[in-house]
């Protein structure tokens, strides 16, 4: 892998280095470029100001924490649903296995719409919570209930697979050496699934703060309260404020790459891990 | 990333409890776990399903046809295709090439290629969008030099187009990646030693391994060009009629208050989803039996 490439008789590199870094360079790279040059246009003062005005630290702080919790949720419960569908054979088994890509598949628009006849005031399920004082649409919940949605498959598919392929001998050998299955689960299996855990938690995070589609019927998109940061974006392009936009796209691709940057850590530091062993 | 093939092969069998050794779960802990599964999957992912249809259909089938064939909808959806239909194959190529290049060869950055190949993963939609703006809108970088030759770009289907690309560009590439470097080069060497040039090599030895891989990647390419809303939010424009794809047509039905006429959109594109879930299915099938195949 180190070192320039070693001599191959296969043929293709050139067309397909070619091919991969036009396409990636049109598409990806001076797309991306454009953000970063327009920031540079914007002086340091204009734009500290615009990141540090309290209705855009407010819409950070929203996406921020609906993510987290989304995430944890999810963490949770995706680790109950990978589990299930690793570990047990039941009816439905597969039903429910494929109905966990739904998310992935399934355009936002229609999520956030479907959502949010569920549990608006008046809705499937927000009819019965309304009287019980539980505000689901139009407040940070639903929103979370939106982020969960889309984060789900993110956890089961990356838990899943480890899962599959963990070694049951580990286990007999726990139990054999006398450990019960509430701790063996604890203190074998868990450690084990820790790597994959964490990458699916930032995995979700990472996709609930940059997530708009499913996010915006449900949130009631009120400032202050509940207007995400890529809401405040649109917002902001479609008054024209293309500097106001560009400074709070920054700061929320930055907080996009250190999340890509923990889970190749992530990744990298478990890959050292199996290796060692 | 975006739920590889190989991550749900069917367990091999349910382990069996045996008496004093407890390497597995009792039936009530079990049951208990099922339970909160498909309690939660109903809850979070079938009950979501399950509302799209029923709304779209509330006002009876006579609302949900008129629905379907108003021209809005019907150029909604032809942009919906048109978009799919370039920038899935252009992804396609896109996904083949790097992957021959990132599995077959070793080279200097390839880490830091990857890296980049996964960025449109971490990029928020609104922003993807926000940067074609940037690059081609009116005060854009390279907006007023396509102005001056009459081509617009954004607030027309060719910034749809670019911002789908950018949403769907690692999905092909995602799902060959793994496969391919898993497979390693020892068959295409052999054949390249037997005198087959390139593209005979990839068409008949390189293909048949990796094309239900390929076809589960062309899918989820297609479900998320077809289904992309922020990105292509910020460059349409919607000018009805004309710039305004299926998904972007459910939001202004949606913001008007024809909930009917919206969910029997939306209907559409929950079809266009299950079908997805469906191919994945088949794909995963063909792959276990392929494997079988292998084995045994």
């Amino acid at each position: 892998m180190k070192g320039s490439r070693t001599r191959s008789v296969l043929p293709g590199f050139g067309l397909t280095m070619g091919i991969t870094v036009f396409y990636l360079g049109i598409i990806v790279l001076i797309p991306l470029s454009c953000v970063i040059l327009k920031t540079m246009e914007l002086s340091w003062a204009e734009f500290w100001s615009t990141v540090t005005a309290p209705r855009v630290v407010a819409s950070y702080r929203i996406s921020l924490l609906t993510s987290l919790a989304a995430a944890l949720v999810n963490v949770v419960f995706g680790l109950i649903v990978a589990w299930v569908l690793v570990r047990y054979n039941f009816p439905g088994r597969r039903f429910l296995d494929s109905l966990v890509d739904l998310p992935f598949a399934l355009p936002t628009a229609v999520a956030g719409i479907a959502l949010t006849a569920i549990y608006a005031p008046n809705g499937w399920i927000g009819q019965w919570l309304e009287p019980l004082g539980i505000k689901v649409a139009f407040t940070p919940l639903g929103i979370t209930i939106a982020l969960i949605f889309i984060g789900l498959p993110f956890i089961v598919r990356t838990v899943q697979p480890v899962l599959q392929d963990l070694d049951k001998e580990m286990e007999e050998a726990a139990a054999m050496l006398g450990a019960g299955r509430w701790r063996t689960v604890l203190r074998v299996v868990l450690p084990e699934l820790t790597p994959a855990l964490l990458t699916g938690f930032a995995l979700a995070f990472a996709r609930g703060i940059g997530e708009y589609g499913s996010v915006v019927f449900i949130s009631g998109n009120m400032p202050m309260k509940t207007e995400i940061a890529p809401l405040l974006i649109m917002t902001r392009l479609e008054s024209f404020e293309l500097e106001q936009a560009t400074a709070i796209a920054v700061v929320l691709l930055l907080i996009s790459f250190a999340m890509l940057l923990l889970i190749n850590y992530i990744q990298w530091r478990a890959g050292k891990r199996a290796l060692a062993e | 990333m975006a739920g590889g093939i190989a991550t749900s092969r069917p367990a091999h069998g349910a382990p069996t409890a045996e008496r004093g050794r407890p390497t597995s779960e009792s039936p009530a802990v079990k049951w208990l776990l099922i339970t909160i599964a498909v309690i939660f999957l109903a809850a979070v992912v079938l009950l979501p399903l399950i509302t799209v249809f029923v709304e779209g259909l509330k006002r009876g089938w006579n609302v949900y046809i008129s629905a379907m064939t108003d021209p809005d909808a019907v150029s909604a959806l032809k942009l919906t295709l048109l978009v799919a239909v370039i920038a899935v194959p252009l992804n396609t190529i896109f996904g083949i090439a790097a992957s021959w290049l990132i599995a077959k060869f070793s080279f200097r950055g390839k880490n830091l290629l990857l890296t980049l190949i996964d960025l449109p993963f971490s990029v928020s939609p609104v922003i993807a969008g926000f940067m074609f703006l940037l690059l081609f809108g009116a005060q854009g970088y390279l907006g007023p030099w396509f102005d001056e030759r009459g081509l617009q770009i954004v607030f027309a289907p060719p910034g749809i187009i670019l911002a789908t690309m950018f949403v769907t560009f690692p999905f092909v590439a995602r799902e060959l990646i793994p496969l391919m470097q898993a497979q390693g080069t020892q068959e295409e060497e052999a054949a390249a030693t037997l005198g087959a040039k390139g593209f005979r090599i990839f068409w008949s030895v390189t293909l048949p391994n990796i094309k239900w891989a390929l076809l589960y990647g062309l899918v989820l390419c297609n479900a998320r060009a077809m289904g992309e809303f922020g990105a292509v939010s910020v460059v349409s424009g919607h000018i009805r009629g004309e710039t305004n794809t299926l998904p972007l047509h459910v939001e202004i039905l949606y913001n008007e208050y024809q909930f009917s006429a919206s969910f029997a959109a939306a209907s559409l594109l929950m079809l266009l989803a299950l079908l997805t879930l469906g191919a994945k299915s088949l794909v995963e099938w063909k792959t276990a039996q392929r494997n079988q195949d292998l084995e045994g």
